[in-house]
């Protein structure tokens, strides 16, 4: 055994591609389930959810707006990215949640695999869900699924990882910003998730990562009114799972409950709307239907 | 303008002078034996009673539509389903006339609207989706889509005939039975189309019509239900979204709408005020994707409100049941005081408003259509919905004016843009963050395309492949 002392990361917040503390200045401390102290995470606060949202709603734009190769090329990236730090992952995993270094690694691999199999649904998912519709007159038709756009998460608790990733990966790739509220007594893999992506030229903002208590930060985020989506699939307490919901109705915001995850293809559905667009063909095509 | 002779139809649909509600296939009075009256909105006379569902009521209506579900309908194959909204459709088509003219009596929306539109698209509806029955496992959805069960449904009083079969005919192609609330001042269609649901010798419990106010849809809401769809005021469909907040309910709402119509400078004119007027006043403007904001560009504003003046100067206002009509009558008294309202806060708040000269008749809920100049976006008829024939026209510069105007709201269910020019309208129709865009044309409907919003206006889609994802679990 060295007798080095070890240098040890400081867990921070991701927010606007910047990883900084809570604004409030509170940190709590993140213990694996035997009660072994590993580390402080920083406590978001109201105004460290408002920050994220701002920060995901200026990025939401420019993100839609690259090319479905290019958001593919991105995702694979942060899959090489933690393929090359899976080792380190396989640990926070394994200390977490107290899960066997093997079943640890296990979660990680999965997770890696699951961002590679989102990459490659960029490009694919338009001409899944979308297409071109036969109206009974003289127009193209054609209808496209577009983004919700800024997709509040709560991540599941017990599947700190792998939950989290699988969370993420379809809202992103589908051209939405996320804030996350990662796995409150398990956030460090998620926390260290941030920094594959910051090293994976996602740009900063399309994914934000706080860390914090659900039952405190996510009733502003479901009552946020620049929030198109809330994801509960990570609330276990139902009262606050209904209290979240109905606060979202205020705006009308699209809700996913908690329960199971449905394919892959669900999960890109559920953070995308239809939108259709109309155009009279051919020269005979007359403006307007009624007069 | 040509005076034109009186030209009003003559069939009279068959209307009789009491309904029941409609619950397991037959007419009954509500358990409580509550009554209500529908009036035709241009005499305001009474046109019949129909009873007026309760708590007890929807639940006996909820009741039927299980048994239905699970012994009937739900097991039935997608093919003999289908043989059912088929023989809807072909039926509807031949009373297509009987429908139009009740339609118009009971809405006071012109005869040409029911009779070339309303009543046909309804009945593409049921075309549409019967030939979906059968094949559900190709849709996309999944290999083994199954029915939801028992869906509660709530239409508005804008297009009472073409919103049922929006919310009907997909709901049970997918295998669902249904219990559909339509709006108080429209029951009549719905009736009729129960009795029709009988001709076709549809198996009992299968639809429900259950007429009533706002209470009835509260407890249709409330009631042992698997999804409720919704569409009508964004009020209403926020309560709703509220209401079963962290139940197992499935929910989709079509809400209200501002939608911009867009007009650039390079827009083919003749064209664009057709179209600005068809969205506008196309069902006097009850319409919740109308184009209610005018954006056009400042270069050709004056050029365009010259021509739209002038072809707002021929709008025939009047009598829904002459042929020659276009604009009927505003479908109730409440709905006339509102738009009435609005329209003065306009003028106070500083907007110049312009009405063309024509009589209206002196019985009946009418308004004449209105145009708003020097509309700023702060004043509240370029903000709030009026569903009425109330035009706002706001100018801009640049195309990034006009979109960032044009998203400059909650809602987001439709939008329209004018311009020659292909890659302007790929470009704006890329960023108008409305569920539905025209492009040099507007008020397009199909049971092909798939319609609904985005933000306040609502979530799900009706129509198409991808309407089919309302009423299926996948």
């Amino acid at each position: 055994m060295s007798d080095r002392l070890r240098v040890k990361k400081t867990y921070k917040l991701y927010v606007g591609g910047k990883f900084p503390r809570s604004e409030s200045g509170r940190s709590y401390a993140v213990s694996s389930p035997d009660g072994t102290e590993l580390a402080n995470a920083a406590l978001a606060s109201r105004k460290d959810g408002r920050d994220a949202v701002a920060a995901a709603r200026k990025a939401q734009r420019p993100w839609a707006g690259q090319t479905a190769y290019l958001r593919g090329q991105i995702l694979y990236r942060a899959a090489e990215m933690l393929e090359g730090r899976a080792g380190q992952f396989a640990e926070e995993v394994a200390e977490t949640g107290g899960v066997e270094p093997g079943a640890a690694l296990a979660v990680v691999e999965a997770a890696i695999d699951r961002l590679v199999h989102f990459a490659g649904w960029t490009d694919k998912y338009t001409s899944v869900l979308g297409g071109a519709n036969p109206v009974a007159g003289p127009y193209f038709n054609h209808t496209t699924p577009e983004p919700l756009g800024v997709i509040a998460v709560v991540a599941p608790q017990d599947d700190p990882f792998l939950g989290f990733v699988e969370a993420v990966a379809p809202a992103i790739a589908t051209g939405n910003t996320v804030v996350v509220l990662a796995s409150e007594s398990k956030p460090l893999p998620a926390l260290s998730f941030g920094e594959v992506l910051a090293t994976s030229d996602l740009p900063g903002g399309v994914v934000n990562i706080l860390s914090g208590k659900a039952a405190e930060v996510a009733p502003h985020l479901a009552a946020h009114a620049d929030v198109n989506g809330l994801d509960l699939s990570g609330v276990a307490d139902a009262d606050l799972a209904a209290s979240l919901e109905a606060a979202a109705a205020e705006t009308l915001k699209v809700v996913r409950r908690p329960g199971k995850p449905g394919t892959s293809l669900d999960l890109l559905r559920q953070w995308t709307e239809y939108k259709t667009v109309w155009h009279p063909a051919g020269m005979a095509a007359a403006a307007g239907g009624a007069y | 303008m040509f005076e034109y002779a009186p030209a009003p139809e003559s069939v009279r649909p068959p209307i009789k002078e009491h309904y029941g509600l409609f619950i397991d296939g037959e007419f009954r009075d509500a358990a409580d034996g509550a009554v209500f009256k529908s009036v035709n909105p241009s005499t305001e006379e009474a046109l019949f009673t129909v009873a007026e569902a309760g708590e007890a009521d929807v639940a006996a209506a909820v009741a039927a539509a299980r048994r239905a579900q699970e012994a009937v309908w739900g097991p039935m194959s997608g093919t003999e389903r289908g043989k059912y909204l088929f023989r809807i459709a072909r039926l509807l088509q031949e009373k297509a006339r009987e429908f139009a003219v009740a339609e118009s009596l009971d809405n006071g929306k012109p005869i040409k609207e029911t009779r070339d539109f309303d009543v046909p698209t309804a009945a593409q509806h049921f075309f549409y989706h019967a030939g979906w029955a059968d094949k559900l496992a190709y849709a996309g959805l999944g290999s083994d889509p199954r029915p939801l069960g028992v869906i509660g449904q709530i239409i508005p009083w804008n297009f009472p005939l073409l919103m049922l079969s929006w919310k009907i005919a997909p709901a049970l192609a997918c295998g669902n039975t249904v219990v559909l609330k339509p709006a108080e001042t429209t029951p009549l269609t719905a009736l009729m189309f129960a009795e029709l649901c009988q001709e076709a010798e549809l198996p009992p419990g299968v639809v429900n019509i259950l007429p009533g106010a706002g209470a009835t849809g509260a407890a249709l809401v409330d009631g042992a239900v698997d999804k409720v769809a919704f569409t009508g005021s964004t009020a209403v469909g926020r309560a709703i979204a509220k209401s079963i907040a962290g139940s197992k309910k499935k929910l989709t709402l079509e809400l209200g709408g501002k939608a911009a119509n867009i007009v650039f400078d390079d827009a083919p004119l003749d064209q664009a005020v057709e179209g600005i007027v068809n969205g506008i006043f196309f069902n006097q403007g009850h319409v919740c994707c109308a184009g209610s904001r005018l954006l056009v560009q400042e270069s050709v504003a004056d050029e365009v409100l010259e021509r739209l003046k002038a072809r707002v100067e021929t709008l025939r206002v009047g009598d829904p049941l002459d042929k020659n009509t276009d604009i009927g009558a505003i479908n109730s008294a409440e709905q006339l005081s509102r738009i009435r309202d609005l329209t003065e806060t306009g003028a106070g708040e500083g907007a110049e408003v312009w009405q063309p000269a024509c009589d209206l008749p002196e019985r009946g809920f009418w308004f004449r259509p209105t145009v708003f100049t020097g509309v700023q976006q702060s004043m509240r008829i370029a903000k709030e919905e009026i569903f009425g024939p109330v035009l706002s026209v706001l100018t801009f510069r640049t195309p990034d004016e006009a979109i960032a105007k044009a998203n400059n709201t909650p809602y987001g269910l439709s939008a329209g843009v004018w311009t020659e020019k292909g890659s302007k309208i790929l470009w704006a129709a890329e960023r108008l963050r409305a569920g539905v865009v025209w492009a040099n044309t507007f008020n397009q409907f199909d049971a092909a395309s798939p319609f609904g919003g985005l933000k306040e206006s609502g979530y799900g889609r009706e129509g198409g492949r991808q309407g089919l994802e309302a009423y299926l679990d996948v």
